[in-house]
C-alpha cells in the first residue's frame, strides 16, 4: 500500500527546485546520503588530525613541536608541547568523533541512505522529512561536538567511554566542565539522529521492497543495515539513558553513579549510587555499538567482493545467519568490558562463554569471503581492494578478541595497548576500510563520475601499510605492559629500563606510520574532490552489477526510476553463472525457462 | 616561525603534486581513450602481485616484532597465578598465530592467484553445505576448548582468599597510591568517607577520628567553617550578604547538617572495641613490601574517582571505585632480587601502575613494589609504627629475641614453599 501510494505521489512532482530544497533542506535519500558522507568526511578530517596531535606526543615526549603550537596554541601546545590535560582531551574527542561521528553517522547514514532504497527498488525512504531531521540533528551534534574543543576549558577529557565519576566531577579533571557538558548535549541531539534514522530504515526495508524483492532476494548490504537499524533501536535508548542520569547526577544532586567521594578537599554528600552502574549501561550500548560500526562495512564488502571476484556470495544463506548470530549475540557481551571492575566473577564466566561464541559467526564470514575468492575472475577496482584489506583485518583483529573475551587473559593486557590495537584493527581499519570500499564503489551513483583508479590504487596500499605499521606494533607495547591513556611512558625507566626502551622505539615507529598515512589520506580527499568536478563521466552501470540501483538512470531524478519501478526476478549475485552469455545478470531478468534460483 | 610556513608549504606543494598527477593521468587517459571503469589488465596484475608482496612484507614485520619484542619485555610472571595466566595467554596465542597466518595466507594467496585473465570465467559456486558445516564446527571445537580451560583458570584466581592470606588495603587517590597492612590481628580497621579530615586522609573509623570529623563539622577547623560559624553569619543582622552568597551558605548548611546527621548516628552506634582492628593497622604511603611466598588478600578502595590497580609483573588488576570495594589474591613468588637476576637487569623494580583513566597526572599515578626475602622483610616490619604509635612488631623486651625469631622461621618457611615449587 505504501509503496502504491508513495509512487503515486511521486508521479506529478517533478517541478524545478530551489537550491535550499535540493541541496540543503533535501527529503531527497540519495542527497541525504551524500550529506551525511560530507559531514562525515570533515569530521573524520579533523578526528584524523587530533590523533596526529597526540601521536606526535606520544613518539617524541616533551620535544617541542612547532606543528602542535600552530594548531593548538598557546593555550594547550605551550612551547610545542602538549599539555597534559589536552592529550586526554584529543584522545576522547578522537574516540567519540570516530566511532560515532565517522563510522556510525558517516557509515550506516551514507549507505543506508543511499542504498535501502536504491537496491531494494523504492522511490524513496518511508519518510523524507524524518531523514531529513535526522541529517540535521546529526549535522548540529558534529557542531556541538567541535565546538566543545574550543571551551576555555577544554573538551571532555575523560575517555570516549566517558565514566563517572570522572565525567561527574570538574574538580578531577577541567574538562568534566562545560566541555562534558557539550559532549553530553552532542551526544544525546546525535542519540536523537541515529535513532530516527534506524527507525526509517526498518520500515522502509519491511515495507517499500518493490515487487519480487523477497528478503531472501535482498542483498546482504541491505541485510546488513537492516540488523544494524535494529541493533540501534534497541541499544541507543539504553545510551540516552546512561547520559541523561549523568547529566542529572553533574546538574541536579542526584546519586544515580556517585557514592563516597572526597575530591578537591571536597566531601561530597553522594551516597549509594554505583559508577559500575555506569559502564554497564554504557556497554549495552557500546558493544552492539562495535557490530552497529562493523555490520554495514561487511556489508558493503559482501556486496563488492562478489561483484569484482565475479563469482556469487559463497553461503549467502550462512551470511545472512551470521549477521543475525552476531546481532543477538552483541546483546549479551557487554560485561566483557567490564572483568576487572570488580563484577561478580561468576557473571565474568558468562560473558567469557558468550562473547567467545560470536567468534563463530565471524570465523563463517570470513571463510565465506575467502571461498568467494577461491577460482574467482578478481578484477582490481580501489573498492576491490579496501574490501579485501577489510577481510585482513578483520581477521587480525579479530583474533586477538579471543584473548580480550578470556577473563583469566583479560586481567593481564586490560586497558593496555593491546586492547587499543585489537579495537583500531578489528573496528577501526575495517569500518573505515568498508567505508573506503563503499565510497569508491558507490562514487559513481553518488556524483555520476568515476574516481581515479591509480589514485586510488595509491590510496588504498598507504592506509594498510600505515594501518597496520601502526596497530602491529601497538600490540607489542601493550603486552610490554603499557596502558592506555598515558601521556608519556618515562614512568617505565624507574621500573624497567628494557622495558622502557622498548616502547620508546616502537612508539617512535607507530607515530611515523601514523603521520604519514594521515598524510596519505590527502590523496584520497583530493580525488574525491577533484573528481565530483571534473571525473570521467559514469556509464550506467560501470562495474557489471547485478543490484538495482544500477539500472536507475546516471543522473539524479526524484523518485529514482522514471517511469515503473522494477521488477525482481532473482538474487542478486548471478555472477558467471553457467550457460549465459554474460557474465552478470540483473536482478531484473526473469528466469529462463527451467533456470534454477540458485 | 619558520617551521611553521616549511609545514604550510610542503602540505601546499603536496596537494599541487597530486594535482599535476591527475592532469597528467587525465590527458593520457583521454589520447588512449581509457575509461576508468575498465581496469587493464596491467593493473589487475600490479594489484594481485601487490597483494602478495604486502603479505609477505605483513609476515616478515610481524615475525621481526616477534623476535625483538614478543614475550620478553615484562619477564616470568612472578606470581603463581600468574604463571597459570602466561600458560594459557601462550596456549591461546599459539592458536591465533595459527588461525592468523593460515587465513590471511589463503586471503592473499587467493587475491593473488584469481586475478582475471584474459578470457578466464569465475567458476559458479554459490554454496556447499558441507563445507560450511566444517568451519562452524572447527572452531566451536577449538573454542570450546579455550572457554574451558580459560573458565578453569578463572574459578581458581577469583575464589575467595583464605584465612592464612595477609590482608592488605590499597587505597587510590588522585594521583597516587597508600598500603594499609591489617597488622597482627591480620584484620584491617573500618572505614566510612565521611571521617575523611586532613589529619585522617584515609578516613579510617576509630573513635576519637569520629569525634574530631563530628567537631569539624560542628565547631569548624583552620580554612574549613563549622555549622555554628554558618549559622551564626546567617543569623547575625549586621551581616549584609549579596542574595547568591546568602544561598550558597544556606546550601552548605544544608550539606553540612546532613553529613553531622549521619556522624552522629555513627557515633551513637559505634562500638568501641573496634578500635583495636584500627590501631594496629600499619599505614606505608612510599612503597607496597611484599614478603616472598606469601598469600596475599588485597582490597582496594578509591578516594575520588575511579583508578586501576595494575601490576604488570604480578599479572593482577583489579579497579578501585569509589563507593565499593574490590579484592584480588596472589602469591608473589619471586623477591625483587630474584627478578633482577632472572632479567638480568640490576635496576628492575616492581610497580604499580593506574591503569584506568582518572585526570591529568594519570600517567604519573604509579606505586614501587617490593618482595623481599624472609630476612629483609623482617627488618622492614621492624622499622615500622602501626596506627597508634606502637611498634608494628610489638614484643616486651624479655621474649623480643624469641618472637623475631620465630617470626623468621614462619617466613623462611613461607618462601621456601616457593623453592619447592
Amino acid at each position: 500500500m505504501a509503496a502504491v501510494a508513495q509512487e503515486s505521489n511521486h508521479g506529478h512532482d517533478h517541478h524545478e527546485e530551489s537550491f535550499v530544497s535540493k541541496y540543503i533542506f533535501s527529503q531527497d535519500h540519495k542527497m541525504i546520503g551524500k550529506q551525511f558522507l560530507m559531514t562525515a568526511i570533515f569530521m573524520g578530517l579533523v578526528a584524523m588530525m587530533l590523533s596526529v596531535f597526540f601521536r606526535i606526543q606520544l613518539g617524541w615526549p616533551g620535544e617541542s613541536s612547532d606543528f602542535l603550537n600552530v594548531f593548538l596554541g598557546d593555550r594547550w601546545a605551550p612551547d610545542g608541547i602538549l599539555n597534559q590535560d589536552m592529550y586526554l582531551g584529543l584522545v576522547t574527542i578522537h574516540g567519540t568523533i570516530m566511532v560515532f561521528f565517522v563510522l556510525t553517522g558517516g557509515l550506516s547514514g551514507t549507505f543506508s541512505n543511499l542504498l535501502i532504497p536504491l537496491q531494494i527498488g523504492a522511490r524513496d525512504m518511508a519518510s523524507g522529512l524524518l531523514n531529513m531531521i535526522s541529517y540535521w540533528l546529526f549535522a548540529i551534534s558534529s557542531i556541538i561536538m567541535l565546538v566543545s574543543l574550543f571551551v576555555e576549558s577544554g573538551p571532555a577529557m575523560s575517555g570516549w567511554t566517558v565514566y563517572p565519576p570522572l565525567s561527574a566531577l570538574p574538580q578531577a579533571v577541567s574538562g568534566s566542565g562545560m566541555g562534558m557538558t557539550l559532549w553530553l548535549t552532542s551526544m544525546t541531539i546525535f542519540i536523537a539522529s541515529s535513532l530516527i534514522g534506524s527507525l526509517n530504515y526498518i520500515v522502509t526495508v519491511i515495507n517499500l521492497r518493490t515487487k519480487g524483492m523477497k528478503m531472501t532476494r535482498m542483498p546482504l548490504t541491505i541485510w546488513a543495515f537492516f540488523v544494524t537499524a535494529i541493533l540501534g533501536v534497541l541499544s541507543f535508548p539504553v545510551l540516552l539513558s546512561a547520559a541523561l542520569l549523568l547529566l542529572m547526577d553533574r546538574t541536579m544532586g542526584t546519586s544515580f553513579y556517585l557514592s563516597d567521594i572526597v575530591v578537591g578537599g571536597e566531601m561530597l554528600d553522594n551516597v549509594g549510587g554505583s559508577p559500575i552502574l555506569y559502564q554497564h549501561l554504557f556497554w549495552f550500548l557500546g558493544h552492539p555499538e562495535v557490530y552497529i560500526v562493523l555490520l554495514p562495512a561487511l556489508g558493503l564488502s559482501s556486496e563488492i567482493i562478489s561483484t569484482n571476484a565475479r563469482k556469487p556470495i559463497f553461503g549467502y544463506r550462512a551470511m545472512i545467519g551470521s549477521i543475525l548470530a552476531i546481532g543477538f549475540l552483541s546483546f549479551i557481551v557487554w560485561g566483557h568490558h567490564m572483568f576487572v571492575t570488580g563484577m561478580n566473577p561468576f557473571l565474568g564466566s558468562v560473558f567469557v562463554f558468550t562473547t567467545l561464541l560470536i567468534a563463530i559467526p565471524s570465523a563463517v564470514k570470513v571463510f565465506n569471503y575467502i571461498t568467494t575468492l577461491w577460482k574467482g575472475t578478481i578484477v582490481y577496482t580501489p573498492g576491490m581492494l579496501f574490501a579485501i584489506g577489510l577481510v585482513s583485518t578483520f581477521i587480525t583483529g579479530g583474533v586477538t578478541g579471543i584473548i580480550l573475551a578470556d577473563s583469566a587473559l583479560d586481567i593481564s593486557v586490560h586497558d593496555t595497548y593491546f586492547v587499543v590495537a585489537h579495537f583500531h584493527v578489528v573496528m577501526g581499519l575495517s569500518a573505515i576500510f568498508g567505508m573506503f570500499a563503499g565510497i569508491y564503489h558507490w562514487f559513481p551513483k553518488m556524483f555520476g563520475k568515476l574516481m581515479s583508479n591509480r589514485l586510488g590504487y595509491i590510496h588504498f596500499w598507504i592506509t594498510i601499510i600505515c594501518g597496520y605499521g601502526v596497530f602491529l606494533p601497538m600490540h607489542f607495547v601493550g603486552l610490554g605492559g603499557a596502558p592506555r591513556r598515558y601521556y608519556d611512558y618515562s614512568v617505565y625507566e624507574g621500573f624497567n629500563p628494557t622495558s622502557a626502551e622498548m616502547m620508546m622505539d616502537l612508539n617512535v615507529i607507530i607515530s611515523i606510520f601514523a603521520i604519514i598515512g594521515a598524510f596519505g589520506q590527502v590523496v584520497f580527499f583530493f580525488n574525491f574532490f577533484y573528481s565530483i568536478f571534473r571525473g570521467q563521466k559514469s556509464p550506467q552501470n560501470p562495474w557489471k552489477s547485478n543490484t538495482l540501483e544500477w539500472t536507475t538512470p546516471v543522473k539524479h531524478v526524484h523518485g529514482n526510476w522514471p517511469g515503473e519501478l522494477p521488477t525482481v526476478h532473482r538474487w542478486p549475485y548471478d555472477y558467471s553463472k553457467p550457460g549465459m552469455d554474460e557474465d552478470f545478470i540483473p536482478q531484473t531478468t526473469p528466469l529462463m525457462e527451467g533456470e534454477e534460483e540458485h | 616561525m619558520g617551521s611553521k610556513l616549511i609545514i604550510l608549504l610542503v602540505i601546499i606543494l603536496g596537494v599541487l603534486a597530486i594535482a599535476q598527477l591527475v592532469r597528467v593521468n587525465e590527458l593520457t587517459a583521454k589520447q588512449t581513450g581509457k575509461r576508468e571503469e575498465e581496469i587493464p589488465h596491467r593493473d589487475n596484475i600490479f594489484n594481485s602481485r601487490m597483494m602478495l608482496l604486502f603479505m609477505i612484507l605483513l609476515y616478515v614485520g610481524f615475525i621481526w616484532l616477534m623476535i625483538k619484542y614478543g614475550f620478553v619485555d615484562l619477564g616470568p610472571a612472578a606470581t603463581a597465578h600468574g604463571q597459570d595466566i602466561d600458560w594459557l595467554l601462550n596456549l591461546n596465542f599459539v592458536i591465533i598465530v595459527a588461525i592468523f597466518f593460515l587465513t590471511n595466507t589463503l586471503l592473499f594467496v587467493f587475491a593473488w592467484k584469481y586475478v582475471k585473465k584474459p578470457g578466464a570465467k569465475a567458476f559458479y559456486y554459490p554454496h556447499n553445505n558441507k563445507l560450511e558445516m566444517i568451519w562452524t564446527v572447527i572452531p566451536a571445537a577449538v573454542l570450546a576448548v579455550i572457554i574451558i580451560l580459560g573458565l578453569r583458570t578463572w574459578n581458581d584466581i577469583t575464589t575467595t582468599a583464605d584465612d592464612e592470606s595477609v590482608k592488605i588495603e590499597v587505597f587510590s587517590y588522585q594521583f597516587g597510591w597508600t598500603a594499609r597492612y591489617s597488622g597482627m590481628d591480620n584484620e584491617l580497621g573500618r572505614f566510612d568517607y565521611k571521617l575523611t579530615t586532613p589529619q585522617n586522609p584515609y578516613a579510617i573509623m576509630t573513635r576519637a577520628n569520629i569525634d574530631s570529623a563530628l567537631n569539624r563539622m560542628m565547631v569548624g577547623s583552620p580554612g574549613q567553617e563549622g555549622i555554628e560559624m554558618i549559622e551564626n553569619k546567617l543569623n547575625d543582622p549586621s551581616i549584609v550578604l549579596p542574595r547568591d552568597e546568602r544561598n550558597a551558605l544556606r546550601q552548605e548548611l544544608g550539606r553540612k547538617e546532613r553529613m553531622a546527621r549521619h556522624l552522629q548516628a555513627m557515633s551513637a552506634t559505634y562500638n568501641d572495641s573496634l578500635d583495636d582492628l584500627a590501631n594496629n593497622d600499619i599505614i606505608v604511603e612510599d612503597s607496597l613490601v611484599l614478603l616472598k611466598g606469601q598469600h596475599y588478600a588485597l582490597s582496594f578502595r578509591s578516594k575520588d574517582v575511579i583508578h586501576s590497580a595494575y601490576f604488570p609483573h604480578f599479572r593482577v588488576q583489579m579497579n578501585t571505585v569509589p563507593g565499593m570495594t574490590t579484592h584480588f589474591k596472589f602469591q608473589p613468588l619471586y623477591s625483587t632480587d630474584d627478578m633482577k637476576e632472572k632479567l638480568n637487569n640490576e635496576d628492575f623494580e616492581y610497580i604499580l601502575m593506574c591503569n584506568k583513566i582518572c585526570g591529568g597526572s594519570h600517567y604519573k599515578m604509579k606505586m614501587e613494589v617490593q618482595v623481599l626475602e624472609p630476612e629483609e622483610y623482617l627488618n622492614w616490619q621492624k622499622a615500622h609504627k602501626t596506627y597508634d604509635g606502637s611498634d608494628w612488631l610489638n614484643f616486651s623486651e624479655s621474649e623480643r629475641a624469641e618472637k623475631e625469631a620465630e617470626l623468621l622461621k614462619k617466613y623462611q618457611t613461607i618462601a621456601a614453599r616457593v623453592e619447592e615449587k
